[in-house]
């Protein structure tokens, strides 16, 4: 049953794509409203998925590369597919849903024997999930900023080839990334509040020095700059983008080496 | 059943003649009073823009050289001479007419390929016409075709989406920087033609706030007037520019109105908010270096006739995918004319074939006194389903559109065969 329905979502999310890139190339909006209508799908079965793995684990399923990755998937497909509805722009499906994609598949390469977490707790759940919330919506920002840059440049040089035409307008793109971020704080902060909530029930005291504490810290204040600094003079607009983008540099940072090789107790996520 | 178009457009005929053939809807409604009552037309439409003036019309079944009557009738209602309206002339029959009114719907028959405005008055013709009773089943379910394409044309594919004038691109231009312009301003300096298209695009764009400047104070207020902006005088020009969004120049004056400088201390000003600067003088209102400045988007005439031309080839290459929807409703269409027919030409076989076994057995089986009255519903049955197996049976083949061609050669075949009326339909 879960294989199936993993191998249904990875079908509706490579549809998707295909749909977003064939609305990007050719503009026929019946393509659009397809890629929507299967990522929505995708969506559905990707979280029946995720909860067939749940009612396993009796958890969210956070505690191995599998569960974090595949839940950091599902949250960024519904996160983009929020904004795009939110929005109205549908055209930069074509560059969140290879992330989608890739992120799902992986987590699917990298699964072994599941074992069931050593503890387990809403609190816990839903800090955990909240994180997870926040690095889909700053994975989301990234990309979005990406397609400010790329849009940025070519109105700048005067060289419109058809994509001009067909990305979202830049203060749209701005906006979106803005938007973006800002959810992924919210959700950071509450779900580092519920992090500590955790950590004084477990361990007795709130702050435990871990390395991932401390660069999810630097995460919300250089997130938190991005957004101050968007709306000064000097940084408005391009510059803005660009450091967004790098800001995404962290995040992997965090998700990567820190999960692996420095934190003692945040494992995967 | 025959579909026509006779009629003549911007490629065929020059615009002293098309203003001569132009129908006005009173005198179109005239025209097809005239038409119909006269025997010619059983179904009629005038579709009369400044660029085509067409007939469209289906001729009663009987009717024979109907496309040459319909010409004379054009240059006598127009008082044209027909040598001369002869030339100019084109006409289009059957699967032939339906692609020309579908083309004309999806913009490929317009002077400008692609635009939206042909589809608004092929749809006003088809309003008027079906108000007064001009059409028919053919027309109305061709005409509710044309309508279709055009809609799936323009959403599907990208042939009327990109700007084909310098106005219009440099406002769709500001649309990919700043999204719906509701919400911002514009400052005009001159009064340039294209200048003002640009304004006037800009209105219908729903542009916020519009402010105009010119070195001469009586016309800024005049373009003020007509375009509903306000007038910012000309010695204030430098305050003037730290406030827009878009600038649009054309200014007759050998030097740079707008310089690096005034630029730069307008972006300060306005701490950096993205500028977008439309250059319409020649020679050149903004210096060239300003464009090097943080968030400013600056476009000349060169640039906005480079995308135009762009844009040109786009729609071009769009047409492929244009006359192919087209393609698919014309199948479609046709499907449907010949499932009319069939059905018409079905029910006469039906009714013929019943009527002559009823006369059969009437004559004949009237003097077998020895049969009784059982045998003679027996064998009158077995008589009808003889005439099934058949007949009846292989004619519904002709139902579907698979092999649409010969079908129809067939059902006409059926027609001669059991001289079944074509008029009684």
């Amino acid at each position: 049953m879960a294989n199936h329905l993993v191998l249904l979502t990875a079908i509706c999310y490579g549809a998707s794509l295909a749909g977003y890139i064939g609305y990007l190339a050719t503009a026929r909006r019946d393509l659009g409203r397809a890629a929507t209508a299967l990522l929505a799908a995708g969506i559905v079965l990707h979280y029946l998925a995720l909860l067939d793995r749940t009612r396993w684990a009796h958890t969210v399923p956070y505690d191995d590369l599998y569960g974090s990755l595949s839940l950091f998937a599902w949250l960024l497909a519904a996160t983009y597919l929020g904004l795009e509805l939110f929005h109205r722009q549908r055209s930069v499906g074509a560059f969140v849903l290879p992330f989608v994609l890739v992120v799902f598949l992986l987590s699917h390469g990298s699964v072994g024997t599941p074992v069931p977490p050593p503890a387990r707790g809403p609190l816990l759940a839903l800090h955990i999930t909240l994180n997870i919330l926040g690095y889909a919506a700053f994975a989301l920002s990234f990309v979005l900023s990406l397609i400010y840059l790329i849009q940025n440049r070519l109105l700048r040089n005067r060289h419109l080839g058809s994509v001009v035409w067909r990305f979202p307008p830049l203060e749209a793109l701005e906006r979106m990334s803005r938007s973006s971020v800002l959810v992924g704080l919210v959700s950071l902060v509450v779900g580092i509040f519920f992090g500590f909530l955790w950590a004084n029930r477990i361990w007795g005291q709130y702050w435990n020095g871990d390395p991932k504490e401390v660069i999810t810290l630097v995460i919300l204040v250089v997130y938190a700059g991005y957004l101050w600094l968007g709306k000064t003079k000097d940084w408005r607009g391009a510059r803005a983008s660009a450091l967004c983008v790098f800001n995404f540099l962290f995040v992997l940072f965090s998700y990567s080496i820190v999960n692996l090789y420095l934190s003692s107790f945040h494992r995967y996520f | 059943m025959e579909i026509l178009v006779v009629g003549l457009n911007h490629r065929t005929a020059p615009v002293e003649l098309r203003e001569r053939v132009c129908f006005t809807p009173e005198a179109a409604r005239r025209a097809s009073d005239e038409l119909r009552s006269s025997g010619l037309l059983s179904e009629m439409l005038v579709l009369s823009t400044c660029n085509r003036s067409e007939l469209y019309g289906v001729p009663p079944e009987s009717a024979s050289e109907s496309a040459h009557s319909l010409e004379q009738f054009l240059a006598s209602f127009h008082q044209v001479e027909p040598e001369l309206l002869g030339g100019s002339l084109y006409r289009r029959h059957d699967r032939e007419a339906v692609r020309h009114l579908f083309r004309v719907a999806a913009g490929l028959d317009s002077m400008l390929l692609g635009e939206a405005e042909i589809l608004g008055q092929v749809r006003e013709a088809y309003r008027v016409a079906l108000d007064y009773g001009a059409t028919g089943p053919v027309l109305n379910r061709m005409f509710q075709s044309a309508l279709e394409v055009g809609k799936r044309v323009r959403s599907e594919t990208e042939i009327g989406t990109r700007p084909m004038s310098v106005a219009f691109s440099g406002v769709k231009l500001a649309e990919r920087i700043f999204g719906s312009l509701k919400g911002h301003s514009a400052l005009i300096l001159g009064a340039g033609a294209t200048g003002e298209q640009v304004v006037a695009h800009l209105r219908d764009r729903g542009i916020a706030r519009l402010r105009v400047a010119n070195r001469s104070r009586e016309r800024a207020r005049e373009l003020a007037l007509r375009v509903g902006a306000e007038v910012v005088p000309w010695d204030s020009l430098e305050a003037a520019v730290e406030w827009p969004d878009m600038i649009v120049c054309s200014v007759a004056s050998p030097e740079p109105v707008l310089t690096r400088d005034i630029l730069q201390r307008a972006m300060a000003a306005r701490s950096n908010r993205s500028l977008l600067v439309i250059d319409l003088g020649i020679p050149r209102n903004v210096a060239p270096e300003a464009a090097e400045l943080y968030n400013i988007y600056l476009y000349g005439l060169d640039d906005l006739t480079e995308i135009v031309e762009q844009n040109k080839k786009a729609r071009e290459a769009e047409v492929p995918r244009v006359e192919s929807i087209v393609d698919e409703h014309i199948t479609r269409f046709e499907a449907w004319l010949a499932s009319v027919e069939t059905g018409a030409v079905l029910s006469q076989l039906r009714t013929r074939l019943s009527l002559e076994r009823e006369a059969l057995v009437t004559e004949h089986l009237r003097s077998m006194s020895h049969l009784s009255a059982g045998d003679h519903r027996a064998i009158s049955a077995l008589m009808e389903k003889l005439l099934d197996r058949v007949l009846l049976d292989p004619a519904e083949r002709l139902k579907g559109v698979r092999d649409l061609r010969r079908k129809l050669q067939n059902l006409e075949a059926l027609r001669d065969l059991f001289g079944l009326d074509r008029e009684s339909h």
